[in-house]
């Protein structure tokens, strides 16, 4: 798919690509807020993602962002509004129950287990995928084999997609920084997705690594079919592959549109650049 | 883990080579053993060594493994000593034989594990729903409650169970030296067998990063709690040889200072290795029997040698590092793979 970007149509909740307005949308935000004690984190926050959608969400720091991916996979309880993956509300639910409902994610503080082969970091990921019992471990049964080897085989190629497949056995923590950010993609898109939520992926990343990573997170969305919502400074990053955009400002969504709309959006400017155009945020 | 360049060798002989080199471990040493081939004194020491091992062992699933301190591996201890005691006089094992002997052994042995396990389940539910530091306490707390009732049980109800402080006596010494490693083998296989699956995987990601591992679809609550049973039920096991090893169980043996022991074994070999449990478990039995005179400050070895492996080498002896026969094997086999095409 050369061309990505479609033009964005209004359904009911907001607005999602095209393409994506045939089937309901995969994730779903309503009137969503947190308060810790007395400080409201995140307050009525709406938006909606398509199946196959790439959608942004940005502010400057301090504005909610990870805050709603802690909200969006039920590590925080939400205090008011609900969240729908795939139509379903997710109130109560386990943060493990989310990711098989098809939300996985990534962390801004990098949380890899460090200690382990990047190959395992791959296979927790699949967890929900095997069967096996304990029993089946433990008497190495036939279910045991097939599952393990369908498992490995898999994670390999999952690491191929960054070209990864040779650090299979390098413990994970001893990755370089951009390679850690993308063994945290590998792994969240080993849970099997619906939604990868990326907080900032570019973090720490030359221009080249970030451009690599654009095309490759284009790449993921086209191959597996996926709606990928991500959290990012890098502009150029954001602007070249986000179809729907929402700014964050103080918890509070300033603006929402497409890259065009957002960079001329004179709140968004002012958000992010202050009244007198001091270096702000970022 | 254990990728070797080279050659490596295929799983079926390798699994055939472990098994045929665990069996000649286990007949060859009890042959030679119950042969006569060391004094009795050394034989009860290789027996002491053998629960160890396995108390070691165990406790690393729940510290070296899940990542959790619990404190209180002497209580589960207690629950499967004189769970096996009990049963053990019940049954009179003493004069039973042959096959119903050895049933009746593998009876007090599993059912020991199971019950200790139970507890792990119903001490661990609680304790381990929570993030932090509760486990710690709670089975502080657990240990010293076990000890208490045990103590004071058959006072208070009027049971001839426990028989209070002045212990459970004539329970039938079921322990010899061939069970005690036929159980060293079989838990460290367990272990191993586990840990090297999905579910063991989940374990160590709950030690890594727990809040990574839920939102990668780990189950966390309930591999806490599977890991801490497993710890549980193998301490149960030892507990049972513990038992028909002394012949009789006074309540004071399983104190904090026995759990602190154990866990100072697990510390020393390295969190998370099961072969630094191993070796510290067998140097930390042995020594104060080399040691012999020097045996009352065999408490002051012991903080002193934690001190000193804690300065000098925090993630203890051996680390993370975990044995594996194939990798020696593999390691054998390029060496003599290599000897040939140069002698060619
Ligand atoms: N667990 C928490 N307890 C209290 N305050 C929190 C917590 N998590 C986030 N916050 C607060 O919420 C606000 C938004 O934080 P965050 O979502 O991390 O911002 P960002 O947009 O930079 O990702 C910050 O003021 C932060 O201090
Ligand atoms: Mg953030």
């Amino acid at each position: 798919m050369a061309k990505s970007k479609e033009k964005l149509v209004p359904v009911e909740g907001g607005v999602i690509p095209e393409r994506d307005a045939g089937t309901p949308p995969v994730l779903e935000a309503r009137h969503l807020g947190i308060d810790f004690g007395g400080l409201t984190a995140v307050d009525d926050f709406n938006f909606i993602i398509g199946r196959t959608e790439i959608g942004g969400l940005i502010g400057p720091n301090g504005a909610g962002k990870t805050t709603i991916f802690n909200l969006l996979t039920n590590v925080y309880q939400p205090t008011r509004g609900k969240i729908l993956v795939g139509g379903v509300d997710t109130r109560g639910k386990k943060t493990y129950e989310v990711n098989r409902m098809g939300i996985a994610r990534t962390f801004q503080n990098i949380r890899l287990f460090k200690a382990l082969p990047v190959l395992d970091n791959v296979l927790i990921g699949m967890q929900g995928q095997m069967q096996y019992r304990l029993a089946g471990a433990v008497l190495r049964l036939p279910s045991y084999w097939k599952q393990e080897k369908a498992a490995r085989e898999k994670a390999l190629e999952l690491l191929s997609i960054f070209g990864m497949e040779s650090l299979a056995y390098t413990p994970a923590g001893s990755l370089p920084y951009g390679a850690q950010r993308r063994l945290e993609i590998v792994r969240a898109l080993a849970t099997g997705p619906k939604v990868l939520l990326l907080d900032e992926p570019a973090a720490g990343m030359n221009p080249s690594e970030t451009a690599e990573l654009m095309e490759n997170i284009r790449k993921i969305r086209d191959t597996f079919q996926i709606a990928v919502v991500l959290i990012e400074h890098d502009m150029n990053l954001v602007m070249g592959i986000c179809e729907g955009i929402a700014v964050l400002n103080y918890g509070q969504i300033i603006a929402k549109g497409t890259p065009e709309e957002i960079r001329n959006n004179p709140q968004v400017i002012e958000a992010y650049l202050g009244r007198k155009g001091g270096a702000a945020g970022c | 883990m254990n990728q070797t360049k080279g050659k490596t060798i295929p799983m079926p002989v390798r699994y055939l080579i472990n098994t045929v080199l665990i069996a000649l471990l286990v007949f060859g040493s009890t042959a030679y053993v119950n042969g006569g081939g060391v004094s009795g004194y050394v034989t009860k020491v290789l027996m002491v060594i053998g629960i160890n091992i396995i108390l070691a062992v165990s406790l690393n699933v729940a510290t070296g493994y899940l990542g959790q301190l619990p404190l209180g591996h002497a209580g589960f201890m207690a629950v499967g000593a004189y769970t096996g005691g009990i049963f053990l006089k019940a049954v009179n094992a003493a004069e039973a034989s042959g096959a119903q002997y050895l049933l009746m052994v593998a009876a007090a042995l599993l059912l020991s594990g199971l019950v200790a396990a139970v507890f792990g389940i119903v001490i661990g539910i609680p304790a381990l729903r929570l993030r932090g530091d509760y486990l710690a306490i709670i089975t502080l707390g657990f240990g010293e409650i076990i000890r208490v009732v045990l103590t004071n049980i058959d006072e208070v109800l009027g049971f001839k169970l426990t028989y209070g402080a002045s212990g459970l006596k004539r329970i039938p010494k079921i322990t010899s030296y061939g069970n005690v490693l036929v159980c060293v083998v079989l838990t460290c296989l367990v272990i191993h067998l586990v840990m090297k699956s999905r579910h063991g995987r989940a374990i160590l990601a709950i030690r890594e990063n727990e809040i990574a591992a839920e939102s990668c679809g780990v189950r966390t609550t309930y591999y806490k709690v599977m890991a801490f049973t497993l710890s549980a039920f193998f301490a149960g096991v030892a507990g049972c040889l513990y038992a028909g090893y002394l012949g009789s169980l006074q309540p004071t043996t399983f104190g904090f200072m026995k759990s602190i022991e154990i866990l100072v074994m697990v510390v020393l070999g390295g969190m998370g290795s099961m072969l630094g449990s191993i070796l510290s478990a067998i140097t930390l039995t042995a020594l104060p029997e080399v040691l012999r005179a020097f045996e009352d400050y065999r408490m002051v070895a012991y903080s002193l040698v934690l001190v000193l492996v804690m300065i000098f080498k925090p993630t203890g002896l051996m680390g993370q590092y975990d044995f594996s026969m194939s990798r020696i094997l593999e390691r054998v086999w390029g060496f003599f793979d290599r000897s040939k095409r140069k002698e060619g």
